[in-house]
């Protein structure tokens, strides 16, 4: 516990990540879903898992269904994000912590597009729901029923941390991270191993861009690695700086988040971007360079 | 849509879904998650023998027997899956599908119209790009039904 706290709070932004311990005090102690409480959202890719078990007190929040727009490929907008986050009890200065499956790529998508709309305090569970099933502890189906809180509708704010296709463009020559598997950053393969084919018309990377699996970044039991680990990967190995422009991208943007979370909340850096339409958009547009 | 009619079990359940409201939908999807069957004993440990279906999000396995017949009519099929239980919506698509299918003729197989898969209001509940499990594996349980019969056929 004593290992967890002091990684933690070797982080550039240690008040980003929670341990489970930390969560079961809260738990214990009835701040989770309790008014002005902490609100605990479960991120996962399978949209039923959350239904098999859950932490206590955990609130479904699904990526695809809730948090993007059913028509744009897009993110929902200011109403429909105050929409979703009242109905499940969080206010604007309401702590939530995020876990899921996969390592939390799920939780840090949905943590990045809170971040979008400016939510301030929005934390992980380090290690998220591998560990905590993994060390044992309690999982419920009861669902709660949290009191509707008043969310203010917001306006998304993309700039500072999305990167749309003609960002990236224009971004060509400063640094690009690839957090896909090596088969897809060579060309080999036009989608992850194990995965379902999401069409793309051509196979290779943006010009430029280096290879960081994102998993890299993560330890077997799915939690974080320390801060000095990651500086050997992203600072030595990659020789990124913090203070550098960077753009993250993946298939859709989804484990470009993990990534994206690491860089700017674990390592401090300025400016990473997102880029969401990822490879799913840069390998089927027409005339964009491609490398391989 | 097709109008093509869906076999009699499979019909029940996607008038079961499409009733349902969206939560309603998925307990019930988790409910055939649970109750999909496990793999016989013949099958335990010997994945290499059950084709694997890449369009599922997380990995699925399956194969099917089909009983010997003179015709394709009296030819039962038998469907059997394999997937992990982190995976419960992916189980749920192979239950629905070990129920509503599973015992029926080849013929009745080979006749389940190509877009079944979208009859039951899913797509809303779980998101499109989900859906695409489920037709992956109706699209391989045909194809298996109909290669393993061709076999038969020409000896």
């Amino acid at each position: 516990m004593s290992t967890d706290n002091s990684k933690i709070a070797g982080y550039a932004h240690p008040e980003r990540l929670v341990t489970t311990d930390w969560l079961a005090e809260q738990i214990a102690a009835g701040a989770v879903g309790a008014p002005g409480g902490i609100v605990l959202l479960e991120s996962d890719e399978d949209v039923l898992l959350y239904a098999t078990g859950h932490i206590p007190g955990a609130q479904k929040i699904d990526w695809h269904v809730d948090l993007n727009d059913p028509v744009t490929r897009d993110y929902v907008d200011g109403q429909r994000f105050a929409e979703v986050m009242g109905s499940r009890g969080i206010g604007r200065d309401t702590t939530i912590v995020v876990y899921g499956d996969k390592s939390n790529w799920w939780a840090a998508y949905a943590l990045w597009v809170f971040t979008l709309f400016g939510h301030e305090d929005v934390r992980l569970l380090d290690g998220g729901r591998a560990k905590w099933i993994e060390e044992g502890r309690e999982l419920t189906r009861e669902v709660p029923t949290p009191t509707p809180a008043d969310y203010p509708v917001v306006e998304r704010q993309d700039a500072p941390i999305r990167a749309f296709k003609e960002d990236v463009l224009e971004h060509l020559g400063r640094p690009l991270v690839d957090v896909r598997s090596p088969g897809e950053f060579s060309g080999e393969l036009l989608h992850m191993p194990d995965y379902p084919q999401e069409g793309a018309m051509r196979g290779g990377h943006i010009p430029g861009a280096k290879s960081v699996p994102w998993a890299r970044a993560a330890n077997e039991d799915g939690t974080f690695k320390s801060r000095a680990e990651l500086e050997d990967i992203y600072l030595t190995e990659q020789g990124l700086s913090p203070t550098d422009d960077v753009v993250a991208y993946c298939r859709i943007g989804e484990r470009s988040s993990h990534t994206w979370f690491v860089l700017t909340q674990l390592l401090g850096f300025d400016k990473v971007r997102n880029y969401d339409g990822s490879w799913t958009e840069w390998g089927n547009a027409v005339r964009v360079p491609i490398e391989r | 849509m097709s109008d093509a009619p869906l076999p009699a079990a499979l019909a029940e359940i996607a008038e079961d879904f499409s009733s349902a409201s969206n939560p309603m939908k998925l307990d019930l999807l988790l409910e055939f998650s649970e109750e999909l069957p496990a793999l016989p004993d013949r099958y335990v440990g010997q994945l290499d023998k059950l084709e694997r279906v890449d369009e599922c999000q997380s990995p699925l396995f399956l194969t099917v027997e089909v009983d010997d017949g003179e015709r394709l009519e009296d030819r039962p099929v038998h469907l059997f899956f394999d997937a992990p239980p982190e995976a419960p919506t992916t189980r749920g698509f192979a239950g629905i599908l070990h129920e509503g299918l599973d015992g029926l003729s080849a013929a009745q197989i080979l006749d389940v119209p190509d877009d079944a898969p979208m009859r039951f209001g899913l797509a809303e509940a779980v998101s499109p790009l989900r859906i695409r499990g489920m037709v992956a594996m109706l699209a391989r349980i045909k194809r298996q039904v109909r290669a393993k019969t061709a076999t038969a056929a020409s000896i």
